[in-house]
């Protein structure tokens, strides 16, 4: 079954009713990407089968230090993609990673693709969990599925996405396999018709979580409407002084009201 | 009254500040260990989860081909060797392999296109000097550029991107990683030092993945020890004029791959030795730790790579070497053909600098072209070149300024060098000055617009530059003392 979807999907009349590649000509645009993921993940792969850019795509950790744009039309929807710096986490202070968290923050993606490494779940899933605490607006792309297979590992990924509450797809972008599928989900995401519940970190000890509501209570209250907050609350405890730099200027009300606009589009 | 409708809006509507005055004052009660427990669990939640998705199948693979590969490249023991094994076959392939394809390309460039454009020229009735600078000057330039540099980097780029498509790359840094630790510079070097031998200045970008200022200054000065496009031709045209010329022919190609492997070494050795030097003095610290993933082996796409090679770097710096050349080439012409008294500019000049050249075991042609080169590496041979048949006007080989025939093979280089007064000594000062000099000028405004630091971007361009001038006077001193006149 799964070779008869591929005999379809690699087809080039299939891809090229819904998918035109656009390079770097974006002027104008429906929706912003992000792509987010750990190094060497195959995130510059996935970026170039969508925009038909030739990106070059080394085997190797930290190809992509600055990001990368580029754009595609999916859907006669205008499509704006970002590739952000591969990180392992983003919870330190490398230029690297504050490019990737603060494009996540700031930047207001529509939608974050997320590539994880289909051989490696348990060490993409670090950073996967903390961008799902940024923002609720993801479409995980299960990259290098045919590596999995080749070591042996089995991925349930309808678990996977019931677990982290987000589509999760399947892909080896060096073949061409799942892309199509990848566009479908960014498409339902990007115009809501499939709302992400993600999952959010659960354990702590007691004075953390007691900390933590406190807080978020506040900003709650102070940024009504407000995705995040509990990554903020974590942050500022945290004393993140790009945050409490962000908390200072108001940026998180622009982030607020942006949320609003795109749910009444 | 007043007061007390503040009070209830204030009630009401929490402000930024207070945000953070609740988030200090309770970091004070939730104490250091904040940012361990987060991390804690997102490490415990992911391992859940990935318990819940991930089985493996129970069925031993027959041959783990990763784990032996690794096993073998990134060891003790035979890691260096294969290192070294495998850098010798790329180049003997290069070497060997882009000998006829150049001359093929010269003698159509130089001897069938140049007497027509001249031809074209004169049946127009163009003025001489144009002719001169158009034709003989920039055409010039640029068809030795092509010649001198296309073929070795059609089949260097292509061979060394499946190397690194395959994943070997960061199996090198692996390998070279503790001794940067030794050096006192981060392991990620090794990452950068391997972008250099692309491009320094996107090796010198890619230093952005090192988080401590001291450390990436570290990377950024050394990235210029790492061979870049523009002088992987010069060495190996150079080591197989003169180094693969003194053995037997059968062996000429492994010869001068070796040596274009004992130079590419000893900027390894360079690296090293001034990372350990800076980091003990202007740029004191401890060497900080990470963690660095080794890629799966993938097999390359073997047109995807040639295509991608071809386009993203070939064409690339051919095409840089070629701009850069048009200027060139009409610097080199006009210097060649305006006179002051009985000599023109460019052999004043040259005369000028042949002293102290000499002194360095170089001449007064190769400074002169390396000053003329300081935009673009790539050009250094080919100025070179032209440099030693119109200011010297290499005789038997040439006619006029900058008229040649009968190109057959490496001869016609070879023939040139003679003229020039060349030796084994030149030779080798060549490629060790071509190692150790300063950076070009994209690297130098790159170093500048990272580092911000006119005097970061100084040491960066004069420290290379002093160190070459040291290690060829040096060399030069030591080879005539022990072998005579060179």
């Amino acid at each position: 079954m799964t070779n008869k979807l591929n005999n379809c999907e690699t087809c080039p009349v299939h891809q090229s009713t819904y998918l035109k590649k656009l390079g770097v000509n974006m002027d104008r645009w429906d929706y912003a990407l992000a792509l987010a993921g750990n190094p060497n993940t195959g995130k510059s792969t996935v970026f170039n089968a969508l925009t038909g850019l030739r990106q070059h795509t080394g085997n190797w950790p930290g190809k992509t230090v600055t990001r990368t744009e580029g754009g595609f039309i999916y859907q006669e929807k205008r499509y704006k993609i970002v590739d952000l710096p591969g990180t392992y986490s983003l919870l330190s202070t490398s230029t690297d990673e504050e490019v990737a968290r603060n494009f996540i923050l700031f930047g207001k993606p529509d939608v974050t693709v997320i590539i994880m490494d289909a051989t490696r779940i348990e060490r993409n899933l670090n950073l996967t969990l903390q961008i799902l605490e940024i923002t609720d607006r993801i479409v995980i792309c299960l990259n290098l599925i045919d590596e999995a297979r080749r070591h042996q590992l089995r991925i349930d990924e309808r678990k996977l996405s019931k677990e982290l509450g987000v589509p999760v797809i399947p892909t080896s972008a060096r073949k061409g396999e799942g892309i199509d599928e990848l566009l479908r989900a960014i498409h339902e995401v990007a115009n809501g018709l499939y709302v992400c519940k993600p999952h959010h970190i659960t354990s702590g000890s007691k004075s953390l979580k007691r900390a933590v509501s406190q807080l978020v209570e506040k900003i709650e209250n102070r940024f009504s409407g407000i995705s995040n907050a509990r990554w903020i609350a974590l942050r500022l405890l945290e004393g993140d002084p790009r945050i409490i730099e962000a908390v200072k200027k108001g940026e998180l009300d622009n982030l607020y009201q942006r949320i609003e606009n795109t749910e009444t589009k | 009254m007043k007061n007390q409708v503040d009070n209830i809006i204030e009630k009401n509507k929490i402000t930024d500040e207070e945000i953070l005055e609740t988030a200090n004052s309770l970091r004070w009660d939730l104490g250091e260990n904040l940012h361990d427990s987060l991390l804690e669990s997102i490490y415990q939640d992911a391992a859940e989860i990935s318990e819940k998705v991930v089985t493996k199948v129970d069925e031993k693979p027959k041959f783990d081909w990763d784990r032996t590969l690794d096993r073998l490249l990134t060891s003790k023991w035979t890691g260096f060797p294969i290192m070294l094994l495998i850098l010798t076959i790329v180049f003997w392939i290069t070497i060997s392999g882009a000998n006829v394809p150049s001359a093929l390309l010269a003698s159509f460039l130089i001897d069938t296109i140049h007497p027509v454009l001249k031809d074209v020229a004169a049946y127009f009735g163009t003025p001489l000097w144009l002719d001169g600078l158009l034709i003989d000057g920039i055409y010039l330039a640029m068809a030795w550029v092509i010649s001198v540099m296309l073929p070795p980097m059609a089949i260097f780029f292509p061979l060394f991107t499946l190397l690194e498509d395959f994943g070997y790359l960061p199996r090198v840094a692996f390998n070279l990683d503790s001794l940067f630790k030794k050096a006192g510079a981060h392991g990620k070097q090794a990452l950068t030092m391997a972008m250099g031998y692309g491009c320094n200045a996107a090796g010198i970008i890619a230093t952005r993945v090192i988080d401590s200022p001291r450390e990436r200054l570290i990377a950024i000065i050394t990235n210029n020890f790492s061979l870049c496009n523009g002088r992987w031709p010069t060495q190996i045209l150079i080591a197989s004029l003169f180094i693969g010329s003194m053995v037997p022919a059968a062996l000429g190609g492994l010869v001068s791959a070796t040596a274009v492997v004992a130079v590419a070494l000893l900027g390894i050795i360079l690296t090293f030795v001034t990372s350990w030097f800076l980091s003990r003095t202007i740029l004191k610290g401890e060497a900080s730790t990470f963690s660095l993933e080794l890629p799966p082996y993938r097999p390359p796409k073997i047109l995807q790579t040639l295509y991608t090679s071809l386009i993203d770097r070939t064409i690339f710096v051919l095409w840089r070497a070629i701009i850069f050349a048009v200027p060139a080439g009409a610097v080199i012409w006009l210097s060649a053909n305006v006179m002051i008294g009985d000599q023109s500019i460019g052999e004043h000049i040259v005369n000028f600098m042949d002293p102290f050249g000499l002194l360095l075991g170089l001449n007064g042609v190769i400074l002169f072209a390396y000053i003329i080169a300081i935009p673009a590496n790539e050009i250094v041979i080919p100025t070179i070149l032209m440099l030693t048949v119109m200011i010297l006007k290499a005789s038997g080989v040439g006619e006029g300024a900058g008229v040649m025939f009968e190109l057959d093979d490496y001869q016609i280089y070879t023939e040139l060098f003679a003229a020039g007064g060349w030796t084994l000594l030149t030779a080798i000062n060549l490629m060790l000055f071509s190692l150790v000099h300063n950076p070009c000028s994209t690297a130098i405004y790159t170093i500048y617009k990272e580092t911000k630091s006119i005097k970061w971007t100084a040491i960066s361009t004069f420290l290379p530059l002093v160190m070459g001038i040291a290690i060829c006077f040096f060399v030069a001193q030591i080879w005539r003392i022990f072998i005579g006149a060179g």
